[in-house]
């Protein structure tokens, strides 16, 4: 596999409080990376670092080889989609919300309904097309929201703790469409999440985080089965 | 009373006022909007040193006293002022600058108050769709529209009915610079109130409309959530 993403020598700060320090770390074409840990280890502030939304302070974080400071902001953001745990929908229908990044990228109408319809069938939530968006369950919200997202054939996408707020049979639906659509199109992934289920069932590699650190990095068998340390060992309620 | 209602109506000199006091206020709110939107966006969004303490002055400018305007404007068009030589007092220019430095904290204030409501993550994950900042602040005023609505015309709320810069300013000059609320003053002070009245009937009737249309959009807005 090669690297999509690579990140050297990392260090985020946010209100003068250093919040990440990452050795290295790299996300591989094609794969699904669970970042693990608990709240408030700094989890979202990677996520937000990996989409440009925070700068860092300094640390070398490559795209394809290529410095990601070559790319401008934009190009580089509309490479990607963001999905976060809230869907904030905006006061629009539903294909409105599902089609406003495509429009940010000036795409013909027609291409953009072809798209949108396609997405709208493919996450069950066709009959709500015209629903406006304010009027969904906290379910159906998070599949425009990720309907929105894979709309635009991102070649990251960046996915932070998207199901946490939802309950759990919901959850455990939405999870298996995602797994399933993750594995259709390949899609290169960073999940945030604190839930070990959750990223055993999507990850092809899990990535541990304490206190700003990356402390190890594995399969999700292999984590879960060798704990590097014990505070790791603690978090999975080993 | 009827009689003298409708003698007002056919009265070319009143349609003549009400018309110029919608002019000069409509004006006044335009230019407002073209200050008050992208300046309240600002204070809303951006983060840069001093961004509270211009919030402040915003928040107390929108409760100016129009006379302390009057006073401002008038001293600076004044013959012997700083802008005399452009000989703008007492025409309607003067009322419109006056107006606008009455409304103009007052959009602005409410722009950045309707903005701040929305969530803050909201300018994240547009960002991450891949907006650009002017699409993304696009995206935001269209989700605060009824809010922002409102905004504008509280701000001509403000400027209709103001009477001191009015007066000041314009010098209530007949067929040139008399408006709604200076013509009030000046038929109560001839003692000629049923005129008066009717004049005040009619820019309560605006005043009304504006209100009834603002207390909508609210409604409807706090239907939709």
């Amino acid at each position: 596999m090669t690297a999509l993403l690579e990140i050297r020598d990392l260090t985020v700060c946010r209100d003068n409080r250093q919040v990440l320090e990452i050795n290295a770390l790299s996300v591989e074409k094609g794969e699904v990376l669970a970042i693990i840990g608990p709240n408030g280890t700094g989890k979202s502030s990677l996520l937000l670092t990996l989409a440009r939304l925070l700068q860092p302070e300094k640390g070398d974080l490559r795209w394809d080889g290529m410095p990601l400071s070559a790319l401008n902001p934009l190009d580089y953001r509309r490479r990607i989609a963001l999905v976060l745990q809230e869907p904030l929908l905006l006061d629009a229908s539903v294909f409105e919300n599902i089609a406003i990044g495509l429009r940010y990228r000036g795409l013909p109408s027609d291409e953009i309904r072809e798209r949108v319809n396609k997405w709208l069938a493919r996450v069950g939530i066709e009959s709500l097309s015209k629903r406006p968006g304010a009027r969904l369950s906290g379910g159906e919200a998070q599949r425009v929201s990720l309907a929105r997202a894979f709309v635009l054939n991102p070649e990251l996408l960046l996915l932070d703790e998207p199901f946490s707020a939802l309950d759990a049979p919901t959850r455990l639906r939405l999870l298996d469409d995602l797994k399933s659509i993750l594995n259709e199109t390949n899609t290169t992934t960073v999940l945030i999440t604190h839930d070990l289920k959750e990223a055993a069932r999507l990850a092809s590699r899990v990535a541990v985080m304490l206190q700003g650190k990356i402390v190890q990095i594995g399969s999700p068998q292999e984590v879960f089965a060798n704990p590097a340390s014990a505070d790791i060992a603690a978090f999975l309620g080993l | 009373m009827m009689e003298l209602f409708n003698s007002l109506f056919s009265d070319p000199e009143v349609l003549e006022v009400t018309l110029l006091s919608l002019k000069v206020s409509g004006i006044a709110t335009l230019i407002s909007l073209v200050i008050g939107l992208p300046l309240g966006t600002l204070l809303a969004l951006a983060k840069f040193p001093g961004r509270s303490f211009m919030l402040s002055i915003i928040n107390t400018g929108m409760a100016l006293p129009p006379v302390v305007v009057g006073l401002a404007v008038a001293m600076t068009l004044w013959r012997s002022g700083l802008l005399g030589d452009l000989r703008l007092i007492y025409t309607p220019a003067a009322i419109i600058i006056a107006q606008t430095i009455i409304a103009a904290p007052v959009v602005t204030g409410l722009t950045a108050a309707a903005l701040q409501q929305l969530d803050p993550r909201l300018q994240l994950q547009l960002l991450g769709l891949g907006a650009s900042t002017p699409q993304m602040v696009l995206t935001l005023w269209r989700e605060a529209r009824l809010p922002l609505l409102a905004a504008l015309m509280a701000g001509f709320g403000s400027v209709i009915s103001e009477v001191g810069a009015s007066m000041m300013v314009g010098g209530n000059i007949k067929g040139q610079t008399r408006v709604l609320t200076t013509a009030i003053v000046l038929e109560t002070n001839k003692g000629e109130f049923e005129r008066a009245i009717i004049l005040g009937a009619l820019l309560l009737t605006i005043t009304f409309l504006i209100n009834y249309a603002l207390t909508w959009i609210q409604q409807r807005g706090a239907k939709q959530r």
